[in-house]
């Protein structure tokens, strides 16, 4: 791994708790646009060396956000594409319960006319 | 057994304001009737729908914070149902949220007690001694 300057080993970064991550981050974090695992290619898909390259934390973990509510939907269109798909979480970097009440509430939001279904 | 829920409706937008307003008492004593406590009710205001709801572009949001049991509430949906202004409804159970979010808050602020209690003794003698 001549390219990493990373002392933690990947699979412990896989559980939750992102937030705690060493902020040795080798790339920019900035926002990818565009589709695509994070992991390197080195000269085509050879095995999965790294899984998080990118440290992306969950902004609620972050924040400590605990109540995603349906009602403020400046914060759920964050979450919600153009087209109004909800955007996978190794996109947006969210930790998987937090994703799961986020898509609770898209889903009820939508259901009350305050998010689209589709969009466009 | 008095659960919280969180009522949702959206009135048609080209409703007079005292029709409305009715409305929104009906519905109150509606629940009251039913043995449950409406604690708040908040108006949202005209918005634009994201999508056209039995075509209209706009509605009036309310919200009603109301205990009650679940035969009140399901009272309150049929009602909703016919009423011929409500034109969406959303009820959301929120008791066990607020119980989970409580018990959240709680750890956080057992948590946090313990640092500033130590770093405000270690500040207050700090100066103290370096005062006098």
């Amino acid at each position: 791994m001549a390219d990493e300057s990373n002392p933690t080993p990947p699979t412990t970064e896989a559980p939750a708790a992102p937030a705690e991550r060493p902020a040795a981050s080798e790339r920019p974090r900035g926002e990818r646009p565009g589709p695509g695992a994070r992991g390197p290619r080195p000269g085509g898909p050879r095995g999965d060396r790294k899984f998080f390259r990118r440290k992306k934390v969950c902004k609620f973990c972050v924040e400590k956000i605990d109540a995603i509510n349906y009602k403020d939907v400046r914060l759920l269109q964050q979450f919600v594409a153009e087209r109004g798909k909800i955007i996978p979480r190794r996109l947006t970097g969210v930790c998987t319960p937090h994703q799961r009440r986020l898509t609770a509430a898209i889903k009820q939001a939508r259901n009350i006319a305050l998010l689209p279904f589709a969009a466009r | 057994m008095q659960r919280t829920y969180e009522v949702m409706f959206i009135v048609r937008p080209d409703m007079p304001e005292e029709e409305v307003e009715k409305l929104v008492s009906t519905l109150e004593s509606n629940v009251t009737s039913a043995g449950g406590t409406v604690k708040s009710v908040e108006r949202m205001g005209k918005r634009r729908l994201a999508y056209v709801v039995r075509k209209f572009h706009e509605g009036l949001y309310v919200l009603l914070t109301i205990e009650g049991t679940g035969q009140a509430i399901h009272e309150l949906e049929r009602r909703m149902r016919v009423t011929e202004p409500v034109i969406k409804f959303l009820t959301v159970r929120v008791d066990e949220e607020q119980k989970r979010l409580a018990k959240v808050k709680k750890i956080r602020d057992s948590k946090v007690r313990r640092k500033p209690e130590s770093a405000a003794a270690a500040a207050g003698s700090e100066p103290a001694a370096v005062s006098v």
